[in-house]
This record gives C-alpha cells, sequence and structure tokens, in this order.
C-alpha cells in the first residue's frame, strides 16, 4: 500500500522589513499600497550612484536579542533572530515539549553578513591585521544566521542554509517543506533574511546595470511589468515561517496559514545572470510545483510573482505564465510584493511567501503598484494600483523567486481545508 | 596613570562588551568564570584595551589574564 504523504502547515509568521515589525502591519500596508522605499541618507553621503533603497529604519536588537548577541551578530543574523522570535511567539509553540532532534532550521542566504566584512575589511586595511575581530568570521559567515537559531532555541536537528541568490529562501522553505512531508523531521523554522544596503553592494548591483535610478521618485521606482521599469531597488529585512506536520499542527491547536502543497525546482543551464529567453526553466519549475502539489494548472488563482522591475525578469516571467497557462493566464490575478518593499534578495522568497500566505488567510490580494503604463510584452492582471478581494476567493497560490546563477524556484500554497 | 583609572577603564569595557553590572566587575572576579566571556570574548576585551592603552598584549600572555585583576597589573606594569 502506498504511503500517504504527510502534509505541511503554516504555522507561525515574523517578519520584519521597511513596512513594520509586525505581520498585520506589513499586511495592511501591503493591501494599502504603501511603499517603503526613500531615499538612504548613508549612500547619499557615499556618493552612491543610486540612493534609494528599502531600510528597515528604526529596528532595536535590544528588543529581540540579548546583550551580548547584538554586538557580535552582523544586522543579517538580528533580522533573523527578530523574525525567528516572532515567529515562534505567533506559533505559540514551546520548542521545549517536542523532540528537538525532530525540529530543524532551514534558511536562505544571499549574501551574508556583509556588513561585519565590510567593517573588518576596512579596519584590517586602515589598521592592520592585529585590530580585526574576532568574532569577524562568526558575524560573516552565511551559516550562521541558521547556526544562531539553532542555538537561541535549542533546536538540535539540522541547521541547515541554502545559497542561491534571490531565490534562496524559497528554495530553503521548499526544502524544509520537502523533509517535513518526506518524515525526517516534524518542525522547521524556514526563511531568510538581507542586509546588504551599503554604498560598496549598491554599487556592484548598479554596475550590472540591475538597480533603479530613479533617484528622484522613490516610492515609484520599484514597477514591476509596467513599460516604464527600469531596475530593482534594494532591500533588507528578513522573514520566517513555522512549517509544521499537520497532524501535530492540529492537536496542539495551532493557527492554519495555509498548507504547503508543492514545490518545483531547477536551474537553467544558460547564462550566469540572464533568465532563459523563453523562460524553460521558470516554465518548468511552475510545472512541477503544480505537479508536486496533486493539482492542475486551473486550479491556481493567484501568483506572487519574483516581479522584479527589471526589463527583462518581467518579461521573461511573463512569457513563461503565458507559456504554461495558455488561456488561463489571463485569468490569474498576479502581483508583486517588491513594488512596495522592493528586492530582499536572500530574503525574498521568505517575505513575499508570508505575503502570499496572508493573502490565502485573508482572502485578499496585495496590488502591483506603480503599473501604469502598459506594456505590450506584460499584458497580464497584475492586480494594478488596489487590493482586491475576489469574488470566489483564492484557494491556491504560486510563489516564484529566481536567482542569479539561473536557480528557479517556485511553491504551491493553498488555502488550508481540513 | 593611577591604578584606579586603569581599574574603572577595564571595568568600562567589560561592561559594554559582556553587559555585566558595575558590581559584577570586581578584582577578583575572572572573566570566563564569573562573567561570562568564552575566549573571543576574552580576545575582543583585550584588543580594545590594547587600543584604549596603547599597550601589546603578547599572545603568550593571554592565558595570564584571568582576573580583572590580572588585567589591570598588567597594564598597569606595561605603562610603568
Amino acid at each position: 500500500m502506498k504511503k500517504l504523504k504527510r502534509r505541511v502547515v503554516v504555522t507561525g509568521i515574523g517578519v520584519i522589513t521597511s513596512l513594520g515589525k509586525d505581520k498585520n502591519i506589513f499586511f495592511d500596508y501591503l493591501l494599502q499600497g504603501k511603499s517603503g522605499i526613500s531615499e538612504i541618507p548613508h549612500l547619499r553621503e557615499a556618493g552612491c550612484p543610486v540612493i534609494i533603497g528599502s531600510a528597515v529604519t528604526d529596528f532595536v536588537p535590544l528588543n529581540y536579542l540579548d546583550f551580548k548577541e547584538v554586538r557580535i551578530c552582523d544586522r543579517i543574523t538580528q533580522f533573523t533572530l527578530a523574525c525567528a522570535g516572532l515567529a515562534l511567539q505567533d506559533s505559540r509553540l514551546e520548542i521545549k515539549s517536542l523532540d528537538p532532534y525532530r525540529v530543524g532550521v532551514y534558511l536562505g542566504a544571499g549574501i551574508g553578513g556583509i556588513l561585519s566584512f565590510e567593517e573588518q575589511y576596512t579596519r584590517y586595511l586602515k589598521d592592520g591585521s592585529s585590530r580585526v575581530s574576532p568574532f569577524t568570521v562568526t558575524m560573516m559567515i552565511p551559516n550562521i544566521s541558521s547556526a544562531w537559531v539553532s542555538l537561541k532555541h535549542s533546536i538540535k536537528g539540522p541547521a541547515l542554509t541554502i545559497s542561491t541568490a534571490c531565490a534562496a529562501s524559497l528554495n530553503a522553505i521548499g526544502e524544509a517543506f520537502k523533509l517535513i512531508r518526506e518524515g525526517s523531521l516534524d518542525l522547521v523554522l524556514t526563511g531568510g533574511a538581507e542586509a546588504s544596503l551599503t554604498p560598496f553592494v549598491v554599487s556592484a548591483f548598479n554596475n550590472m546595470k540591475a538597480l533603479s535610478t530613479r533617484n528622484l521618485e522613490p516610492a515609484r521606482a520599484s514597477r514591476p511589468f509596467d513599460r516604464e521599469r527600469d531596475g530593482f531597488v534594494m532591500g533588507e529585512g528578513g522573514g520566517i515561517l513555522v512549517l509544521e506536520e499537520l497532524n501535530q499542527a492540529l492537536n496542539r491547536g495551532a493557527t492554519l496559514y495555509a498548507e504547503v502543497a508543492g514545490y518545483g525546482t531547477n536551474s537553467d543551464a544558460y547564462h550566469i545572470t540572464a533568465p532563459h529567453q523563453e523562460g524553460e526553466g521558470a516554465i518548468r519549475a511552475m510545472q512541477d510545483a503544480v505537479k508536486d502539489a496533486g493539482l492542475s494548472l486551473e486550479d491556481i488563482d493567484y501568483i506572487n510573482a519574483h516581479g522584479t522591475s527589471t526589463p527583462l525578469n518581467d518579461r521573461i516571467e511573463t512569457l513563461a505564465i503565458k507559456k504554461l497557462f495558455g488561456e488561463h493566464a489571463y485569468k490569474l490575478k498576479i502581483s508583486s510584493t517588491k513594488s512596495m518593499i522592493g528586492h530582499l534578495l536572500g530574503g525574498a522568497g521568505a517575505v513575499e511567501s508570508i505575503a502570499t500566505v496572508l493573502s490565502l488567510y485573508n482572502g485578499i490580494l496585495h496590488p502591483t503598484m506603480n503599473y501604469e503604463v502598459p506594456d505590450p510584452e506584460c499584458d497580464l492582471d497584475y492586480v494594478p494600483n488596489v487590493a482586491i478581494k475576489p469574488a470566489g476567493g483564492i484557494e491556491v497560490a504560486l510563489k516564484n523567486a529566481f536567482g542569479f546563477g539561473g536557480h528557479n524556484a517556485v511553491l504551491v500554497y493553498k488555502k488550508f481545508h481540513s | 596613570m593611577e591604578r584606579i583609572e586603569i581599574f574603572n577603564a577595564v571595568k568600562q569595557v567589560v561592561i559594554e562588551r559582556l553587559g555585566v553590572s558595575e558590581d559584577q566587575v570586581v578584582e577578583e572576579a575572572e572573566f570566563v568564570k564569573d562573567l561570562g566571556a568564552d575566549s573571543l570574548y576574552l580576545v575582543d576585551i583585550v584588543m580594545e584595551l590594547e587600543e584604549k592603552f596603547k599597550v601589546r598584549v603578547e599572545d603568550s600572555d593571554f592565558e595570564k589574564l584571568k582576573t580583572i585583576k590580572n588585567a589591570v597589573d598588567y597594564i598597569f606594569q606595561k605603562l610603568g
């Protein structure tokens, strides 16, 4: 007899972005179409060609971390630990009541502790070897956020980190989902963060011609699928989801935000940064995710797009959706969270998954802001500028993420039904 | 420099780095056992003291610095 697959649900959410540190405020702002993008003083002071970003401006690490932890954790780890704390609080879970070896951590890392790296490298160049902090390594290595979550919450299962650029935290959630579904673990804290709004990193992305240079209109700079889009806007922050095996979640009376139903991931093997020109990998990843969920394409109601606001991504993502879904593509609702909070790189898949899960839970879709000038090559329903509450509800959503290097990841989230 | 000035400066660094309260930082307090430092924190504190007092702590002297008193005396001697 074929063993029934275990089901996996989202039972806790922690999110910190330029739109606040509370999941309900975050989602309300998304529904209102509020932009978290603004001029960043330290980018201007550094003479950076791009001076806009989506920054977390009033983050107080001591509200989430112990004194001793704050000084030896990079900002990316501070975001991660804060989100993990919020997610656990939201899940009303006592990790101590579980077998610690059946609980895991699986995070995505885009860049890692680059602020600490820059600070210590500057010190090394200026003052020499003897002034480099003994905490440099443990502040900058990309796995350290996972390690800290394990350490702080006494989680003794695997604490893993996946690094697939802008797809990283979506890949992490997908892999965590598989670990629970196959029976290796019962609960995983998963997601990711990024904290790389430095003049150096912004310069590096800008020289790839990846960023919007709309410095004078920060709130209008991230305009996914709009014809006048000119690049993405860098953001910081993070998100953590508590993924839990269904029966355990039901037994403890947990809030079931949504079910994680399917996962598809692959590689373009085409170009180091550009997506495949026909969207081959993206199509296959969406198709595999839907198949993995045991659904058909017509079941999909909504896609939370990768939607970066770069000319190329939005065109190819649209093409991929049209090629895969055919006529149904025009019935889909599609929106990009990045239109309001910019691109959180390694944190994007997690934060946007949270937006997707809250959309399913509340039955409302946030808009794609700044979609003003139609692009003939982007002609689907992007929920322009105003949130909508579809009459038939929202049952099934896809979450897309594509990373430099040709990494494609897609998750299927479903409204929970017993 | 008076010894008490060195003591107060060391105390300040230890409070900043380890988040302990003022009354915990007494002469006899051990960095690891009483103040919650580990080897990395100890290096971090020593580096800060080196910078503050413009002294060099030899790697081979690290193990001599077990207590607040050890550190204060060490710096006092170096400055003397």
